[in-house]
């Protein structure tokens, strides 16, 4: 009996498509997928396990982001050759909505400090802004306004979690980690804040707005501020002074533990 | 990126599972997946095959101690997996007349262009589906020698039976697809 082969059976050999190698590390939880999503800014990069959404990126290409990816996290991103349908729905919700809302997230990358700054900062309304010492102050670390600054930059899920809304006191918008600091503006002014009516308001030192007929005191963008009418919006230029005046703070805005 | 040699492979592994293992799946997956598209007959099953494949080859490394990972002869042991998971699929697919054995052993949505297509019709899309009709036993030895390329030792210890056993169900089965193809080639 011969052990000759027949015909070319080596030819039937295939190359493994390339979709296995991704499929095998992310089933694996040894890389993350990733996708492209619509976003107010344009194409984002969006990388998920089995935990959830572990990153919101914007990159140039698809090898740059992969680089930062790994650099951060320690493990590759990989294409996803499919998104679950109800993923992709949650995905292009929060983004649209800028709130996780349903979408899991995988936060294991930080720190329970950042992870308390980051969900206190998904609590801050669409269309509305906070200092970072009012983070500060909510998540009961006040005078940690800078560590707040820091926590934010390393946001990794931007947009999903709303690190645009956290401004300076002083009405300047401050640094911005997705893409470059004029996105920060962009996303608000899409959510209809008026950037520059608020940097004015800022300028003349103006931190709160308060109701003479209520004297209940608020952040100027909060949603009942903005309801008070200009005969009777009374400005502050601090927590203390609106109390001096016998005004109490907004139970939705919480100004009081601003900075 | 090219992935190291696999005698290198189990140090690698033993030493940094997480980081070794990619390079596992590079240098093994055209074996699992040539392999498993024979023994199964159809594209996808080989994909989910394979893709299973190391799957569980991983999460049984990640219970090895490190000189157990360290002593494995990593083409074998792959294969006994694989093999579980491709003879369950083919006898699934038996059990479907629809899709026939050899039929759907080409990517979807015509990834082949057309002189691949020519050649599948005329070559090996034939002898893959001579092949597909083997006898298991027969189709495993003569998959895992000539389109693999596993040695005897190799194939036997994938399969747990002697070198002996498995070298006649090799011949056996390439004395088959000799009978059949000089069939079809008489005039």
């Amino acid at each position: 009996m011969s052990d000759r082969p027949i015909g070319d059976l080596a030819a039937l050999r295939r190359a493994a498509p390339s979709t296995l190698l991704p499929a095998v590390l992310t089933a694996t939880g040894l890389a993350d997928g990733y996708v492209t999503r619509p976003s107010p800014l344009g194409d984002v990069y969006v990388a998920f396990n089995d935990e959830g959404v572990s990153a919101v990126d914007v990159a140039t290409d698809p090898a740059r982001f992969e680089a930062r990816f790994a650099e951060r996290f320690g493990r590759p991103a990989v294409p996803a050759a499919a998104l679950p349908e109800a993923l992709a729905a949650r995905i292009d919700r929060a983004i649209a909505e800028g709130r996780p809302g349903a979408l899991p997230l995988d936060l294991r990358s930080v720190t329970p400090f950042q992870a308390a700054v980051l969900a206190k900062t998904a609590e801050i309304p669409r269309g509305e802004v906070r200092p970072y010492g009012w983070v500060a102050g909510e998540i009961g670390r006040p005078g940690a306004t800078r560590a707040v600054g820091s926590a934010l930059a390393r946001n990794p899920v931007p947009v999903v979690i709303p690190c645009h809304r956290v401004v300076r006191s002083d009405g300047v918008l401050g640094r911005y980690s997705l893409g470059e600091d004029a996105n920060k503006r962009r996303l608000l002014e899409m959510e209809g804040l008026d950037v520059d009516g608020l940097a004015a308001l800022a300028a003349r030192g103006v931190r709160l707005v308060g109701s003479d007929t209520t004297h209940v005191y608020c952040h100027p963008t909060c949603g009942h501020a903005r309801r008070i009418t200009d005969a009777h919006r009374v400005e502050f230029r601090s927590a203390a002074d609106a109390e001096r005046a016998g005004y109490r703070a907004c139970l939705r805005c919480r100004p009081a533990a601003a900075a | 990126m090219d992935a190291p040699p696999l005698d290198t492979l189990t140090a690698a592994l033993a030493a940094d599972l997480d980081g070794a293992f990619p390079d596992l799946v590079r240098l093994l997956q055209d074996d699992l997946f040539s392999g498993a598209l024979r023994l199964t007959g159809g594209w996808a099953d080989a994909e989910d095959v394979a893709q299973e494949a190391f799957v569980r080859a991983y999460r049984a490394l990640q219970g090895y101690p490190p000189e157990r990972i360290r002593a494995l002869r990593l083409r074998g042991w792959m294969w006994t997996i694989a093999l579980n998971l491709c003879r369950n699929r083919a006898r699934s697919r038996a059990r479907r007349p629809e899709t026939a054995l050899g039929e759907g052993v080409e990517p979807p949505d015509t990834g082949v262009g057309p002189e691949q297509a020519a050649l599948d019709a005329d070559g090996s899309g034939r002898l893959g589906a001579l092949v597909a009709g083997l006898p298991w036993a027969q189709r495993r030895g003569v998959v895992l020698r000539h389109v693999v390329g596993l040695s005897y030792e190799e194939i036997a210890a994938a399969v747990e039976r002697p070198v002996g056993t498995v070298k006649a169900d090799v011949h056996r089965g390439l004395a088959r697809l000799r009978a059949a193809v000089g069939t079809e080639e008489a005039p």
